[in-house]
């Protein structure tokens, strides 16, 4: 019974994911078309005939609406368009060819902060008010309000160009060390944040009536967090977890921009400057999809995780 | 319940081993590579990533940079940036300059040993201008005949005006005389391509292993978004000259993460250096600092829509004479520029900018006579010009920018208000010529000739976002296009410059230099204001 309804709610999630879906691309289309400065505009001029027959070549000429219709026709047969600014490539080439070393950076930094971030917030709430509590806090608070653009090429600095133990760039290497700074960099302020996270809900956790029983009966510490009060504190986590694996699955802009990571963060934003439209699109869709797809699956974890929500 | 928390349970561990396993087979993945070390490696910087290697749908100088390795025209450039025999290993021109007969060398091959023939650049040459190709350069070559006519699709491709006489033999009929026809030629857009492996790709054909090229190397792979890499073509005709075995062109969007790659020995020769760290870099490793004069030109253009600027010569005087140049190129943008006072930059071949006058004033007299132009354009402490400088997004730009408001604003007193846009919000502005006052600009010499400076100040060109309207300038650039004599041409060239300059239309400011970092210890490298530097003409010193 409980599973039928289970599937119900997915499947009707998953059919308000389209019209959501649909909404997205035309807003990201209109949006995208608004923007000053087209794909071909250059400061210097292109002859008014070599204009036209590049406008023709990529349909641009067509009247905007039927413009979009053409597109999403496309989407529906799983076309996602020519590069304008690849002319040998298309966007699902190019996507394809950039998601996976994002992700691939992405899932390692996500599973490191999620180790070392809960470990270190349970360790600090475990610990709450004595000086491991005010050093983890300390640190993490420091990891969160230190940007990337700064903790990223001290990196480099330090560990590529002085003491030379990594490559300064993704493609100094062809080992999996030339992961590591990109990842460190990625999960430095993640583990900050997952940290916090952690700290606070299991402290709320741990000052609750049935840890408190728990105590009385002369348990374990250990056994009290890691039998009883891990659960529920993981809660807040899952629900961080869905917008975080989309982010940290499409890349980091700055993280691939300074280690020269060939991955999508770094393909969006330029394909965002050079008016590329399709390409654009195409990441703007991915994401979209991601988000939609991992909220989804995050919302029926929690069915798993909290009975609460499920007898709801 | 205790179904849930069994699975519960068992998925706790289970998520942990996917986790573990997950990581591992991640960092597993990317260990497959391999490393051509042993043989010489030249890992160079080109800068933004190309877009394509194609020669007829590659846009940017840093495509072009790696064509240049790839390919090879009728014409080249040596190391110096002097133009000599590419492919054709000698030419005649008939008397009236528009017959071109170009005899092929015997020894030109393609990457996969096919000889090239004179009709593969008859082929070439016919994608270029074919509609269906919608090259961005497909007039480049526009004074080859009929090039307009097929471009917009009234006649065929093949009614342009070149033909194969025999396999070595190309012959090309000009429109009209062109002094600098044999510098387009060198462009990459007009590098040959082969016609068998286009028929087998399609339009894969300029994919890294598909690409089949004729120049001292070959395409071997692209990594997306990071590197192209090229391996030598051992059927190139010159291949004996060619040292290094392999190249990679990285990209490098981001200069100081470039500095960084250079400083931790993975890249041997940067495309730019970033001005902050310019002048330690001179200090601390002077000889790997490479700067050499470009084929460019740095200014504030204005456009003469605008009321208060169109109206008034005296302003546009006034505004250029208040700006301290030397003082822009020493403080401000400091990385060995030179300070401007004509448009078309010094090194533009049979060239030479018009004197001004003002050039040699002192800057007191100078300041002097900007006040004074200044207020007789009805401008003072009580009325004040109101004008907007634009600039696209960049250091460099903001702080030249704010340099000039400042100059202004203690030589004339008025303070000009700075709008910074993303460049292509700045080239849609400049298009419209509506909201545009007065803005920023870089010029760079698509060939090395006055003309790629000069034009697009007529009335009816499509670059001409100044609304300069001039005859006189107009006439004398039709009459230079007419002049078969080079030296003639040359005059009524730098007649033109002189008009253009005494209208003040743009305001030049300096010209910028090629910076790089080479390491020590590769040999070859020839500063040249083209900024072309072939990977064949350089070497190792320990090789």
């Amino acid at each position: 019974m409980q599973q039928q309804g289970a599937i119900v709610y997915a499947l009707m999630r998953l059919a308000s994911a389209i019209p959501t879906l649909l909404l997205v691309i035309v807003l990201a289309f209109l949006m995208m078309r608004a923007a000053p400065g087209g794909p071909f505009d250059d400061q210097r001029a292109l002859p008014a005939e070599t204009a036209a027959n590049i406008e023709r070549a990529y349909d641009l000429e067509a009247p905007l609406h039927r413009q979009l219709w053409s597109y999403i026709g496309g989407i529906l047969k799983g076309d996602l368009g020519p590069s304008y600014r690849y002319p040998d490539y298309s966007v699902s080439e190019l996507i394809a060819s950039a998601l996976p070393l994002s992700a691939q950076i992405g899932a390692i930094s996500l599973a490191v902060s999620l180790l070392v971030g809960s470990l270190a917030g349970v360790w600090a709430a475990v610990r709450r008010n004595t000086l491991t509590d005010r050093l983890v806090s300390a640190v993490a608070m420091t990891g969160i309000s230190v940007p990337v653009f700064v903790v990223a090429p001290l990196l480099v600095l330090v560990f590529a160009v002085q003491l030379d133990w990594f490559p300064a760039s993704w493609a100094g290497s062809t080992g999996a060390e030339r992961l590591l700074l990109p990842v460190v960099a990625l999960s430095l302020p993640q583990i900050a944040y997952v940290a916090r996270l952690m700290r606070v809900s299991m402290i709320e956790v741990l000052s609750s009536d049935y840890i408190r029983a728990a105590r009385a009966q002369g348990l374990p510490t250990a056994t009290i967090v890691t039998a009883h009060a891990l659960r529920p504190a993981v809660l807040p986590l899952l629900s961080y977890l869905g917008p975080a694996i989309a982010a940290v699955l499409t890349g980091s802009v700055v993280v691939e921009q300074i280690f020269g990571v060939p991955g999508l963060g770094q393909l969006f934003v330029r394909a965002a400057l050079n008016r590329d439209y399709p390409l654009v699109l195409g990441i703007v869709i991915l994401y979209a999809v991601l988000v939609i797809a991992l909220n989804l699956i995050v919302d029926i974890l929690y069915g798993f995780v909290d009975p609460r929500i499920r007898r709801r | 319940m205790s179904y849930l928390n069994n699975l519960l349970r068992h998925g706790r561990t289970r998520f942990l081993s996917v986790l573990l396993l997950g990581l591992f087979a991640a960092l597993a993945a990317c260990g497959g590579d391999t490393s051509s070390d042993g043989t010489s490696v030249l890992n160079r910087a080109v800068g933004q990533e190309p877009e394509s290697v194609d020669p007829h749908l590659a846009r940017t100088t840093q495509a072009h940079d790696v064509q240049r390795d790839l390919f090879e025209g009728l014409v080249r450039y040596s190391a110096g940036g002097q133009l000599e025999p590419g492919v054709a290993e000698r030419w005649e021109v008939s008397e009236d300059g528009l017959t071109y007969t170009f005899y092929l060398r015997e020894a030109a091959r393609w990457s996969n040993g096919e000889p090239v023939v004179a009709a593969d650049f008859v082929a070439s040459f016919r994608r270029l201008v074919d509609p269906a190709t919608a090259s961005f350069y497909a007039q480049t070559l526009d004074v080859i005949e009929n090039t307009r006519a097929i471009v917009e699709g009234e006649l065929p491709p093949a009614d342009l005006g070149v033909a194969a006489i025999d396999s070595r033999v190309l012959q090309i009929t000009l429109e009209r005389t062109t002094p600098y026809f044999l510098t387009l030629l060198a462009h990459p857009a007009a590098f040959p391509i082969n016609p068998a492996s286009l028929e087998e790709y399609g339009d894969q054909f300029a994919r890294a292993g598909n690409l089949v090229s004729n120049g001292a190397y070959r395409f071997t792979s692209w990594v997306l978004g990071s590197v192209l890499e090229l391996e030598r073509n051992e059927y190139y005709w010159n291949d004996a000259a060619t040292s290094i075995a392999t190249v990679r062109h990285h990209v490098a969007e981001e200069p100081s993460a470039e500095l960084f790659r250079y400083r931790a020995g993975e890249l041997d020769i940067t495309s730019t250096i970033p001005s902050e760290a310019f002048a330690d870099l001179r200090a601390e490793r002077p000889d790997e600092v490479r700067v050499a004069p470009a084929l460019s030109v740095y200014f504030f253009g204005l456009n003469l829509n605008h009321d208060a600027l169109g109206d008034s010569r005296e302003l546009r005087e006034a505004l250029s004479l208040a700006i301290d140049r030397t003082t822009l190129v020493e403080k401000v943008v400091a990385r060995g520029e030179a300070p401007a006072y004509a448009f078309v930059p010094p090194g533009v071949a049979n060239y030479q900018a018009p004197d001004v006058g003002y050039k040699r004033v002192t800057l007191e007299d100078r300041h002097a006579r900007a006040r004074q132009l200044y207020r007789a354009a009805g401008y003072g402490p009580e009325n004040p010009l109101d004008i907007e400088v634009r600039y696209n997004t960049s250091e460099t730009h903001r702080r030249v920018a704010i340099a000039i408001q400042e100059m202004w604003k203690e030589v004339l007193g008025f303070e000009a208000e700075l709008i910074n846009e993303e460049f292509r919000v700045l080239v849609a502005n400049l298009r419209a010529m509506e909201i545009t006052q007065i803005f920023r600009l870089t010029w760079n010499g698509d060939y090395n000739d006055a003309t790629a400076f000069l034009s697009m100040f007529e009335s009816d060109n499509a670059s001409n976002m100044y609304g300069y309207a001039r005859e006189e300038f107009d006439r004398l650039m039709a009459d230079a296009a007419r002049q078969i004599d080079p030296d003639r041409r040359r005059l009524y060239l730098e007649e033109a410059e002189r008009v253009l300059l005494g209208d003040f239309t743009v305001i030049p400011l300096y010209y910028p230099v090629s910076k790089h970092l080479v390491r020590a210890g590769v040999e070859g490298w020839d500063d040249n204001v083209l900024d072309y530097h072939y990977s064949q003409h350089l070497r190792f010193s320990d090789d």
